[in-house]
């Protein structure tokens, strides 16, 4: 049995803990433990008053370990880690004891059985606590070279900001262009200024900004490394252009004969050619050649760009490129994907000619769009008179996305302007709740209704062809019940709007996965905290910025994407990071160098050491998983903090009451399959 | 496919009386594409909606005990009913009795004053219409065509409950009925009513409300001009057919659509003759549609309306993006 | 987290009763099912409004309404609601409890239903010729005389029978109904039927 002194605070976390927890008799009882010197409650111990008390025991009591019953560690086991080295005490010899999250949150109907659980994990923290060892946080220089992934308007500031600041960025987009969805929109609601005239200084600056390394067409393909110090392998697409000599003056892509449909950009309702640069403000302003559409790649003739090429940029076998950066923090801004409107088949997205999505109407009224800012049917020619807008396509809805996209009321509301404005239409808003949060939106959203918009409480439930009465032939009819009245109505039009979600891109869960960061169950990426560290992750040195995070406006993607600058350049100016010591460690003298852990390791952190015939942990490429220890045969591998011991000591002090102290846990060795 | 394409077969009280010819030309077309058919032995009545409105349990109770009997019959895991009201109420009561545990244990309870037990999910209620297109498959059935449907404009009207609620296929839109109909050399017209309700038991009820959701579809098929209706269902067949003159009375129209079962028109593109069929006992005759069989047809309107080069493309799935050079 | 109401009143009570039913507690009032319903124009009030009333514990006006009365069972509603509410197995567990209180709308057809599980009861088949004039002589009997011509032209077509089938074992089936409706006649359990 061990010698040590330890201190047990349990936490009333006001109502939350006490409400359900006998946290009085919880104390009391945990002053009995073996070990035990002290035992308390209070009221709030992560208020000052409560951390003194830790602060005073260790001082006056000599306690040797701390176990505080609150909490989830993730929010306040650094405050008591800080409480114990203050007191002088080594912070890895805190344990805190989650009996909130885990006990009376869960538990808020059975108080009794709730209290008995509180003190079974009060029982195994204070057993894991009495074979805790002092542990020393690796210190490690930080690169000041930050990644940005992601050019639309979040990862845009987040470079800029950097940047200005005087530290050198590596901005990497997947497209040809940065801008992103931005780039692709007319007006900007509630102020209706034009997003070309507000984005494109800002790209610009992007592009002639000496700290700033634009890869555009390029994506990153492997992270390793931990906060301060990352190495990321960047795959620049080959673009077929020779940048060097490219002066971006457009007479390959006016003479390219390959047309196809721009999916991206013109989101399906334009062409571009097979040689192309997404749209006349692109930064860099190089072309790419498309290869799947382009002709010579087909057939091996064609050429006419190169023909036409004044500088003879166009090289038609480059290759991909690949780039080997080190970094020192990383911004994930990699945006969002639309709904697919198809899979809602009551709006007849797709099969009735004059359903639109939002972005396909973004694309028509814009000037540098397909129909030159026009509003026009899909025949191109004629203008509609009567408009039907569709909210929470893809929002709001259990058979699709059950979250609301946050964005689309107030665009469809610009929407509904710019229809009025340009074709005098008669315009109908079909909407479950009109969200017009947010500063000035409410105001926009009265000037719509002096307008005389249309506002139709109650989700439409089909877009069809099919006329019922006279009045509705060669119409689109919108039918659904208008709530406010408790009727159903048809509503034909000429034309419908669908106001479809945000969704998380379509390989977010890969891209995490990459990155080490986790996804909600929507499929965003998920922040440390989502109220106090909302563009953190849990893997230290990667913050996220903008849609990626999850839907949102302009606005607020902005003030993320600089936020994420604050957080980096704190970092860049501590100069070093301090990186948990929670790592693997292998015992060289008992090491079979078997080398089982060799290839297991995820992070490729286990080097074999041939002279000495063992394998070595390279503790700044170990994140602490444990993979290696579970597998290791001779259990010779130990994860720091986590020890085998400290794992059995918690179980048996789990089940305090369900054993004699005689008995043992052990594990099980399971016979193989 | 079920080994040695088995089936255990429900046809419901309909197939005896009202869709009789649903019953003869599904039991002949079986027979040609060698499907075995086993007949569940005293079947009882599926409850239609009407069972379902008044008490639940006895509803789920009187589904189940042809469930049990089911599994009696051997042959396959599978069951098969043509139509589309028997097969929710088997479906339904096969699901929540493996779903809902609490109504499952009751209704084995009842099954058990009966000398019954059957266990929730331990079988696989199908529509014919699954089968013939899953299980059978288009190329073997368009191998089996001797006498294509060229020329016969027909409307595939699958009705509410092949598609509603949860079955797989596209709860608005489906296309498999389409598809089998182009196997068969006939030309489907577009018709957006497809899958909306033909009237049910409202025709009983209520005949201002029946008749029309009726002419609705009447409507829409006429619009679109077809020569036929295709249906799957005997309860859609006999409300589209049956009440066709009622709604013209009512309506002053003048549709005269006869409304075929698909299992029909599977037979003639086979080869088979009429009388093997059923045809005959429908109230607004077939026999005029048919004999267009083998015209030519004049060069199909394009929907939408072939476009001139101002036109903006219309939405394809990224990645089938067409090269318009 | 569970609905609380002081006493478990119908909205509560049609919840237990349906398999699923528990959704109706996230209903948002979007309306999709009034504006999908065939026919909803016939309705007194929508699918949706009979919710809302249901929650506001209005319960005699919910078992008068006639709303469940007109549901096709068309399952457009269920398929399309963003709160995946199975609002068509509501509609039934809706005419049910209005049997129950004898409280349905005079338009109703619990007397058609009666008259099919009438038959069913007695057969084990549904006997559509039995059924249609039975129920239209009691309620309609002005209108049977225009209908009768249907019914004799699909007796010629040999598509409806003039005497009903009947199930061979029907001692079984009337074990079983009758074993079932004593289950049903208890007071349903806490926790409802799943």
């Amino acid at each position: 049995m061990s010698e040590e002194k330890i201190g047990v605070y349990v936490c009333h976390c006001g109502h939350n803990i006490a409400g359900t927890v006998n946290v009085e008799e919880v104390s009391e009882w945990a002053g009995h433990l073996p070990n035990v010197a002290v035992a308390k409650n209070y009221k709030f111990m992560c208020s000052s008053l409560g951390q003194e008390m830790v602060e005073e025991d260790i001082k006056q009591e000599g306690l040797t370990r701390v176990v505080v019953a609150a909490c989830s560690p993730h929010m306040h086991e650094p405050t008591f880690r800080g409480a114990c080295q203050r007191a002088g005490l080594n912070p890895y010899l805190f344990e805190m004891a989650n009996i909130r999250e885990h006990a009376s949150w869960v538990h808020q109907d059975d108080k009794e059985a709730a209290t008995e659980k509180a003190k079974a994990i009060i029982s195994g923290a204070v057993r894991r606590a009495e074979e805790l060892e002092p542990l020393e946080p690796f210190r490690a220089p930080i690169n000041e070279t930050t990644l940005v992934v992601g050019g639309g308007i979040a990862g845009i500031n987040a470079a800029l900001e950097i940047a200005n600041s005087g530290h050198k960025v590596i901005l990497v987009e997947r497209e040809p262009s940065i801008g992103g969805h931005m780039a692709q929109f007319d007006k900007t609601f509630p102020t209706l200024d034009c997003a070309a005239c507000i984005l494109t200084p800002k790209m610009f600056d992007v592009g002639n900004n000496p700290n700033i390394e634009l890869l555009t067409y390029s994506e990153v393909e492997q992270v390793d490394g931990f906060v301060g110090n990352f190495t990321v392998r960047i795959r620049k697409r080959a673009r077929m252009i020779d940048t060097g000599l490219c002066t971006g003056c457009g007479d390959c892509w006016e003479r390219c004969p390959a047309k196809v449909i721009d999916f991206v950009y013109e989101s399906g309702l334009g062409y571009r050619t097979a040689v192309y640069r997404p749209f006349p403000q692109a930064v860099p302003k190089y072309p790419v050649i498309d290869t799947e559409s382009c002709i010579y790649y087909k057939n091996g003739r064609c050429k006419a760009c190169e023909k036409f090429c004044p500088t003879g940029a166009i090289k038609f076998d480059q290759q991909d490129e690949v780039v080997v950066a080190n970094v020192g923090n990383i911004v994930l801004a990699t945006g969002y994907d639309l709904f697919d409107a198809r899979r809602i088949p009551a709006y007849g997205y797709g099969r009735l000619a004059n359903v639109f999505t939002s972005m396909e109407f973004e694309r028509m009224t814009n000037a540098s769009g397909p129909t030159n800012g026009k509003v026009l049917l899909r025949d191109g020619v004629t203008q509609p008179e009567s408009v039907a807008i569709i909210h929470c396509v893809g929002s709001r809805d259990k058979n699709t996305n059950i979250y609301c996209s946050a964005t689309c009321c107030m665009a469809a509301l610009k929407f509904a302007h710019l229809v009025k404005e340009k074709t005098h239409a008669q315009v109908y808003n079909f909407y479950i709740d009109m969200r017009t949060a947010f500063k000035d939106y409410e105001l926009f959203y009265n000037r719509l209704l002096e307008e005389g918009t249309h506002f139709i409480r109650g989700r439409a439930a089909e877009v069809t062809d099919a006329a019922r009465q006279p009045g509705e032939e060669g119409k689109l009819i919108v039918q659904a019940e208008d709530t406010l009245i408790g009727k159903q109505r048809r509503v034909p039009v000429d034309m419908v709007i669908l106001m479809v979600a945000m969704e998380p891109r379509a390989d977010a869960s890969e891209v995490a996965h990459r990155f080490g960061i986790g996804c909600s169950d929507a499929g965003f990426f998920t922040e440390r905290h989502p109220k106090l560290d909302p563009v953190a992750t849990m893997n230290e040195g990667i913050f996220i910025a903008g849609t990626c995070q999850g839907p949102k406006d302009i606005p607020a993607s902005v003030a993320q994407g600089e936020a994420t600058a604050a957080r980096v350049l704190s970092l860049i100016g501590k100069g070093e990071v301090q990186v948990e010591p929670v790592r693997a460690r292998i015992d060289e003298d008992r090491c079979s160098g078997c080398r089982i852990c060799n290839n297991l390791c995820p992070y490729g952190a286990i080097d074999f050491i041939a002279e000495k015939g063992v394998s070595r942990v390279n503790p700044a490429q170990c994140k602490g998983c444990g993979t290696c220890v579970a597998a290791c045969p001779s259990q010779v591998i130990t994860g720091q903090h986590y020890t085998y011991d400290s794992i059995m000591a918690q179980i048996e002090g789990l089940l305090y009451d369900q054993r004699t102290p005689d008995e043992h846990v052990r594990v099980l060795e399971m016979e193989p399959a | 496919m079920t080994e040695n394409g088995t089936y255990v077969y429900y046809p419901g009280c309909s197939l005896q009386s009202t869709g009789r010819a649903y019953d003869t030309s599904t039991k002949r077309v079986a027979q040609h594409l060698n499907l075995t058919l086993n007949e569940i032995e005293d079947w009882n009545c599926c409850g239609a909606t009407e069972y379902f409105s008044v008490n639940a349990l006895p509803a789920y109770s009187l589904v189940a005990r042809n469930l049990a009997l089911a599994a009696e019959t051997g042959g396959a895991p599978e069951v098969v009913a043509p139509c589309s009201a028997c097969y929710l109420n088997l479906r339904k009561t096969n699901d929540y009795m493996h779903k809902f545990k609490k109504l499952g244990a009751q209704v084995n309870q009842a099954l058990a004053a009966g000398g019954l037990h059957y266990e929730g999910g331990s079988l696989r209620v199908r529509h014919l219409l699954d089968i013939i297109v899953q299980d059978v498959g288009y190329d073997a059935i368009g191998a089996q065509v001797t006498r294509p449907l060229q020329g016969l404009r027909v409307a595939p009207y699958y009705g509410c409950l092949i598609v509603r609620p949860d079955t797989g296929y596209n709860t608005e839109y489906p296309t498999h009925l389409d598809a089998l109909m182009t196997t068969l050399g006939a030309t489907v017209v577009d018709f957006p009513m497809k899958t909306h309700c033909c009237g049910g038991h409202m025709t009983q009820i209520s005949e201002e409300v029946a008749y029309e959701l009726i002419r609705r579809i009447l409507k829409n098929a006429a619009d679109y001009g077809a020569d036929a209706i295709v249906t799957l269902c005997p309860m859609c067949q006999l409300n589209l057919d049956a009440y066709q003159g009622q709604v013209n009375r009512t309506f002053n129209t003048d549709f005269n659509i006869p409304v075929m079962f698909f299992t029909q028109l599977m037979g003639l593109a086979f080869g088979l003759s009429t009388d093997e069929l059923g045809f005959g006992s429908e109230m607004v005759p077939a026999m005029p549609a048919l004999s267009r069989i083998g015209r030519e047809l004049p060069e199909e309107r394009e929907r939408p309306k072939r476009r001139d080069k101002q036109a903006l493309p219309m939405p394809t799935p990224r990645g089938s993006g067409r090269s318009e050079s | 987290m569970v609905h609380t109401s002081p006493k478990p009143g119908l909205y509560e009570q049609i919840m237990a009763e349906t398999p699923g039913g528990e959704a109706l507690v996230t209903c948002l009032q979007c309306g999709t099912c009034g504006g999908s319903c065939p026919s909803g124009a016939d309705m007194d009030s929508t699918p949706r409004r009979l919710f809302a009333m249901l929650m506001a514990d209005m319960d005699d006006a919910v078992l008068e309404s006639n709303t469940p009365w007109y549901c096709v069972s068309c399952y457009y509603c269920t398929v399309r609601c963003p709160q995946a509410i199975p609002i068509t197995d509501l509609m039934y567990t809706l005419k049910q409890s209005a049997i129950a209180a004898g409280k349905f709308h005079k338009d109703a057809h619990a007397n058609f239903s009666d008259s099919f599980i009438g038959y069913v009861e007695q057969f084990g088949r549904s006997f559509e010729f039995g059924l249609a004039t039975r129920f239209q002589l009691t309620h309609h009997p002005l209108r049977t005389v225009r209908k009768s011509g249907l019914g004799f032209d699909m007796v010629r077509r040999g598509r409806l029978h003039t005497a009903p089938d009947r199930i061979r074992n029907m001692p079984q089936l009337t074990a079983i109904l009758n074993e079932a409706k004593r289950i049903a006649a208890q007071p349903v359990p806490a926790g409802g039927v799943t």
